[in-house]
């Protein structure tokens, strides 16, 4: 009967395949990943500018790997809100940073997956044999916002730069009214429909039935497994930051485990008054910076380096931007399996964008739901949710933060060392972004 | 047996309790069935909150009928009687429907205006039992609140509603020629307030449910679920009835209070309202503007003033009281059964009857960028239409191209279009000046100059470029469509589409088949003008069709007129006070007088004398002059300027003393050229369906109101004979004869119902 038992172990443990490698494609490997702490927006970062948050996850980088800095071939750098005056804040940072300014630099954006497509982006340029190492990263300063003036008012100035006359321009003076000086606000807003990222997340979990005890309960699970990673010392991504006039920064500030009576007394934050998410169940405004180096596998053990990781397949996909803002994960999973040959089982470590509690409850009924997979993703079944018990167990979004364009590299940099740590093969990340976007990566450990 | 279960149930418990609804004969059914389930108002309970589910199971919208009435009170009772229900939630299970009215027909089968008199106080009792109910009452709405429903809804303590693009809520009785008669015009004034409350009740706008929520009208929104677990309706429903479930609950334990919170501008309003004078002031305000929008031709509105002061002034009893009566002598109006008529037949235009089309429209592609071809690009675009507009000159597809945008734009700026919905529909819209892309066309609408040979000319071209299943429409207003076919290879595939300008604002579409088109052809040009959002009415071919052939002899009668002495202004009074929205000398300045001097023409020659009347010399010499109406700045009216008051064009007047007449005194009166215009219009739509032009009557009214502006409230053509009598109509006619000739014979289809009293186009 034991043996029984053992071979029936082996056979649940025993994955589709032994490795991801293809033969005759290049491997792509993580070589190590940082963070800055990530810090609830207008605190102590609150006198920065986004390109200084970017310079110390980057020099952080080159600091715990000792990478020779003319060894970068190429760096690509993700971001949401853009600061005009660094609008390739890529470069900017690189050059502050110290990095060589041999070194060519380009800024992307995919909302919150912008650091997952600086990955892509860095991925493919070594698959194609044009890099060997990359700093991929990405950066969200959410302290500082760029605010506008109103397009009547920015209208009058652009007008008055080509008025010749005097008499000119104080007729374009003149013809300002108090309207025009109501400034314009940047919104976490859908361009295309308006709606609010948190009214679209209400949505979709009343969709899917997803209650507010359901939402409480996620959000305190993940503020409670990030306390604990802390306090163990697993979030070993993280590199100290000295602000300039101000202390050296080396934790997170927004992990905070609560009571659920506590987090019931919330009123709801965006659909009032019968909404279910609150500002406790919801990822909050996050100041941030993250960057990992990739290399080809040769490169970085002819250059002495052990890899965290493969970085294996991946994909993006995009739906509805209104009814299925933040479903991106649910239509991401499947696609990147079956691209990669491995089922849900044979994954070890999930670790998925927290946007909203709702947000992720509402993809992991998704994925349960035979209707939708049918009606929504045409397919013949469900492909099923990941087990809890593998899921985000260093905390998430929620609890850590959420600087928009930094997350990415912080969800592989996550897997990659979750993988060691338990001892997994297969680790798997998965977002939502503004837009009706997704993303996937499968991560394979590196051999130890 | 539907009726069986639901009386059955009716004596079981309601009888006794609520014997206003225990209509005699009734009680004659077997009780047997009395413990199967209701038919249309059911309910269940959720811990202490009764879910009151209704569904007419026989339509497709739920409407107030005397057996749901029933069924309603009968729940409610048992409800009442149950301690221990708290609150209550009424929802309709019907999707997208929650209560679009009170049946219509339970008015029409009336004989008497007491007896539909008696049908109000039955809704406002009932209503007034639910307004006093002992526990909240929560009303769920998604889709349609109008009429009945709505003052069902606004009876209940609270009101929740969806933000479906098919929730409105509405008082559209005024429409129907009647006024909201269980109730609405004594609890809106109190929950609105008098301004707000009035414009609802006299305009009959629908309400979308963000500015209900912002007016008072109603307490809270739900937003639309997209796909979860269920599809997005049953998803959205489902939401809906937890978060009624939910506020019902709270109401019941008091969590949320039923006082209105009052701005500060509220009070003030409020303030100034308690004034009796400033009320009266409003009342007088408004009843003038009704007059000066209606010229007293329309009974409703007045009555409605009437009874929302009679409820303020003398208190509610005595308001219920001229309500109920108002909305019995309302019902029986000829102006009521003329609406009423309009909204059936709007109903019936709104079908296809030629079945579904082999294929969908998905590609359209239209001929001439000008004024029309662009309005139906517009109206193609934005239901999602891939539509090329094509014309000669690239100026011409630049002028068109802004048309469309503007268009859009505009309803942007309404916020009844969003800026993105206005990109995307924009993006359907391929402006060019060549055939690239018409061999996709299913099919190709030609709006180009109203001539043969043009038209002949760009069949060909067409013809030569799309595939075989593509269908030509011609928009044209007047010619022919047999003898545009005549170029085609494929006659059977060649329709006519007459659209009216601006095609974004006018609702009617006629559509002209010839004895070869195939019915598949009509069949896909009448789907694609519903897909258009349009009032359809389907013809037979000949000169002018329909609604150009009713119009030529009422030109021509009208020029004569003005050059009898009558003048524009005068005329344009004249017409308008007998109902016609547009004065007719302006209208003509709207259509165009070249377009008129065209169209007479080319029907004169058609018809001969019967079409003659004024001199067609006086409308080609505006032409010469260049009057030709609104486009060209002149016409009869200067349109330079934007002063309010139109001024006379003195350059029109001098062609007019040219052309001077003497007018007849016998038939000059203010009434007799009232009826001279009024009665050949009629007449040549009798004629039109005498010869099979028209199909049935209802067709002809819906295309001579929606198309021409004939009164709706004398319900069009066909009903303005039945109400006003074939005979007299005839007698009238025999005079005008006398004096003009054979303009005026009446034709044989009217004689014959003009012999017959007991024949009448609407039964």
């Amino acid at each position: 009967i034991l043996s029984l038992i053992t071979t029936c172990l082996v056979l649940l443990t025993a994955k589709s395949k032994k490795t991801l490698a293809k033969p005759g494609v290049k491997n792509v490997v993580l070589v190590e990943g940082v963070r800055t702490p990530f810090l609830q927006s207008g605190t102590t970062y609150a006198d920065l500018m986004p390109h200084d948050l970017a310079r110390a996850a980057l020099q952080g980088l080159l600091h715990r790997t000792g990478f020779p800095k003319e060894a970068v071939d190429y760096i690509v750098y993700g971001t949401v809100i853009q600061e005009v005056k660094t609008s390739n804040v890529a470069r900017e940072a690189a050059l502050g940073a110290g990095f060589s300014d041999r070194t060519p630099a380009h800024t992307v954006t995919m909302a919150c997956i912008s650091s997952n497509q600086a990955m892509t982006t860095a991925v493919g340029l070594i698959a194609a044999g044009q890099c060997d190492a990359v700093v991929a990263g990405g950066v969200e300063f959410m302290s500082d916002v760029p605010i506008r003036h109103s397009r009547k008012m920015r209208k009058t100035m652009l007008s008055l730069n080509k008025a010749k006359t005097l008499g000119a321009r104080l007729s374009l003076l003149g013809s300002i009214r108090l309207a025009h000086l109501s400034p314009e606000l940047p919104a976490v807003a859908e361009f295309s429909t308006a709606e609010t990222m948190g009214h679209s997340a209400d949505r979709l979990a009343a969709a899917f039935g997803v209650s507010r005890q359901e939402q409480d309960e996620f959000a305190l699970r993940s503020h409670t497994l990030a306390k604990k990673a802390q306090d163990e010392g697993l979030l070993s991504d993280i590199v100290g930051f000295k602000v300039p006039g101000k202390d050296i920064v080396s934790k997170d500030n927004g992990i905070r485990p609560s009571t659920m009576e506590q987090m019931a007394k919330l009123k709801p934050a965006f659909v009032k008054p019968h909404g279910t998410v609150t500002a406790a169940n919801s990822s909050y405004l996050t100041d941030g910076a993250s960057a990992v180096l990739i290399m080809s596998e040769e490169k970085a053990l002819a250059m002495g380096y052990k890899p965290k990781a493969y970085l294996r397949d991946f994909v993006y996909v995009s739906q509805d931007p209104k009814d299925q803002l933040l479903l991106g994960p649910t239509y991401a999973t499947p696609k990147v399996l079956e691209r990669s040959g491995l089922t849900l089982a044979d994954i070890d470590v999930f670790e998925f964008h927290e946007a909203f509690a709702g947000q992720i409850l509402a993809n992991l009924k998704a994925m349960e739901s035979d209707w939708f997979a049918q009606n929504c993703m045409g397919r013949k079944a469900k492909v099923g949710a990941p087990p809890l018990d593998k899921f985000n167990m260093w905390g998430g979004s929620l609890s850590l933060g959420h600087p928009f364009a930094a997350t990415g590299c912080r969800l592989v940099t996550t897997v990659a060392h979750r993988l060691k740590k338990e001892g997994g093969q297969y680790g798997l990340v998965a977002a939502c972004a503004a837009g009706g976007q997704g993303h996937a990566m499968v991560i394979e450990a590196y051999p130890q | 047996m539907a009726s069986v279960r639901a009386a059955g149930t009716l004596i079981r418990s309601a009888a006794s309790r609520y014997p206003h609804f225990s209509v005699n004969g009734r009680r004659n059914f077997s009780a047997s069935s009395a413990l199967l389930a209701r038919t249309y108002v059911n309910y269940e309970l959720k811990d202490d909150v009764a879910v009151i589910k209704i569904n007419d199971p026989s339509g497709r919208v739920n409407t107030l009928t005397k057996m749901m009435e029933s069924e309603m009170m009968e729940v409610l009772y048992e409800v009442w009687g149950n301690g221990a229900v708290k609150s209550a939630v009424v929802i309709s299970t019907k999707p997208g429907s929650f209560i679009a009215g009170a049946d219509l027909n339970m008015i029409k089968a009336c004989k008497s205006a007491e007896e539909v008199s008696g049908l109000s106080r039955d809704g406002q009792k009932m209503f007034e039992k639910i307004e006093n109910s002992p526990i909240p009452i929560v009303a769920a709405i998604n889709g349609p609140c109008l009429g009945g429903g709505l003052e069902f809804a606004i009876a209940c303590q609270y009101r929740v509603a969806t933000k479906s693009k098919k929730t409105v809520l509405a008082c559209p009785e005024v429409l129907l020629g009647l006024l909201p008669g269980a109730g609405g015009t004594q609890r809106l004034p109190k929950m609105l307030g008098l301004p707000a409350a009035l414009d609802m009740v006299l305009t009959g706008r629908s309400i979308r449910p963000d500015k209900a929520k912002k007016m008072g009208l109603i307490h809270h929104v739900v937003d639309q679920l997209g796909p979860g677990l269920n599809d997005p309706e049953a998803s959205t429903m489902k939401y809906l009835e937890e978060v009624a479930v939910g506020v019902a609950k709270d109401l019941a334990k008091k969590k949320i209070s039923l006082e209105k919170k009052k701005g500060l501008m509220q009070k003030l309003q409020d303030s100034v309202l308690g004034l009796s004078f400033v009320r009266k002031q409003i009342y007088n305000t408004v009843q003038k503007k009704v007059m000066k929008q209606t010229k007293g031709l329309y009974p409703a509105p007045l009555k409605i003033i009437e009874c929302v002061q009679t409820g303020i002034e003398k208190g509610s009893a005595e308001g219920y009281k001229v309500e109920s009566e108002h909305f019995g002598k309302l019902a029986m109006s000829s102006e009521s059964n003329a609406l009423i008529g309009l909204y059936q037949g709007q109903v019936a235009c709104k079908k296809n009857n030629f079945g579904k089309p082999e294929k969908d429209v998905k590609k359209l592609a239209i001929l001439g960028a000008g004024l029309m071809g662009a309005g139906i690009a517009q109206v193609s675009v934005d239901k999602g239409i891939s539509t090329i507009l094509k014309d000669t000159v690239t100026e011409g597809v630049v002028r068109g191209y802004n048309q469309v945008y503007k268009g859009m734009n505009d309803k942007v700026k309404k916020k009844s279009m969003t800026s993105f919905e206005r990109d995307t529909n924009m993006s359907f819209l391929s402006g060019q000046i060549d055939y690239s892309g018409f061999q996709n066309a299913d099919i190709v609408i030609e709006a180009v100059f109203e001539d043969l040979s043009i038209k002949h000319k760009v069949l060909k071209e067409v013809e030569a470029v799309i595939s075989p299943h593509c269908i030509f429409a011609s928009n044209t207003s007047a010619l022919p469509i047999k003898d545009i076919a005549a170029a085609s290879k494929r006659p059977d595939k060649v329709i006519g589409m007459h659209y009216f300008s601006p095609v974004d604002k006018m609702q009617l579409l006629e559509i002209i088949t010839t004895d070869k088109t195939s019915k598949d052809t009509t069949a896909t040009a009448v789907a694609l003008g519903l897909k258009q959002g349009k009032l359809i009415i389907v013809v037979g071919d000949g000169p002018g069709f329909y609604t150009t052939r009713c119009l030529g002899p009422t030109l021509s009668e009208a020029v004569r007129v003005l050059q009898e002495g009558v003048t524009p202004k005068k005329l344009d009074s004249l017409t308008t006070s007998f109902g016609f929205p547009v004065g007719l000398t302006a209208l003509i300045d709207e259509v165009g007088v070249d377009v008129a001097a065209h169209v007479a023409e080319d029907l004169g020659k058609a018809f001969g004398p019967r079409f003659g009347g004024g001199n067609p010399e006086l409308l080609k010499t505006m032409v010469q002059k260049g009057f030709k109406g609104r486009k060209t700045g002149k016409g009869w009216y200067i349109y330079a300027s934007k002063k309010k008051e139109k001024q006379l064009n003195s350059g029109a007047e001098e062609v007019l003393k040219a052309f001077k007449l003497t007018a007849p005194p016998a038939v000059s009166g203010d009434e007799d050229v009232q009826y001279r215009l009024t009665s050949r219009f009629v007449n040549e739509a009798v004629l039109c369906l005498q010869e099979g032009i028209l199909a049935d009557p209802i067709q002809g009214d819906i295309g001579a109101v929606f198309g021409l502006g004939f009164p709706p409230c004398l319900g069009g053509p066909f009903r303005f004979v039945d109400s006003f009598g074939a005979d007299k109509l005839v007698q009238k006619m025999k005079r005008y004869e006398d004096v003009y000739g054979i303009q005026f014979t009446p034709c044989q289809l009217l004689l014959d119902y003009a012999k017959d009293p007991s024949k009448k186009f609407h039964k």
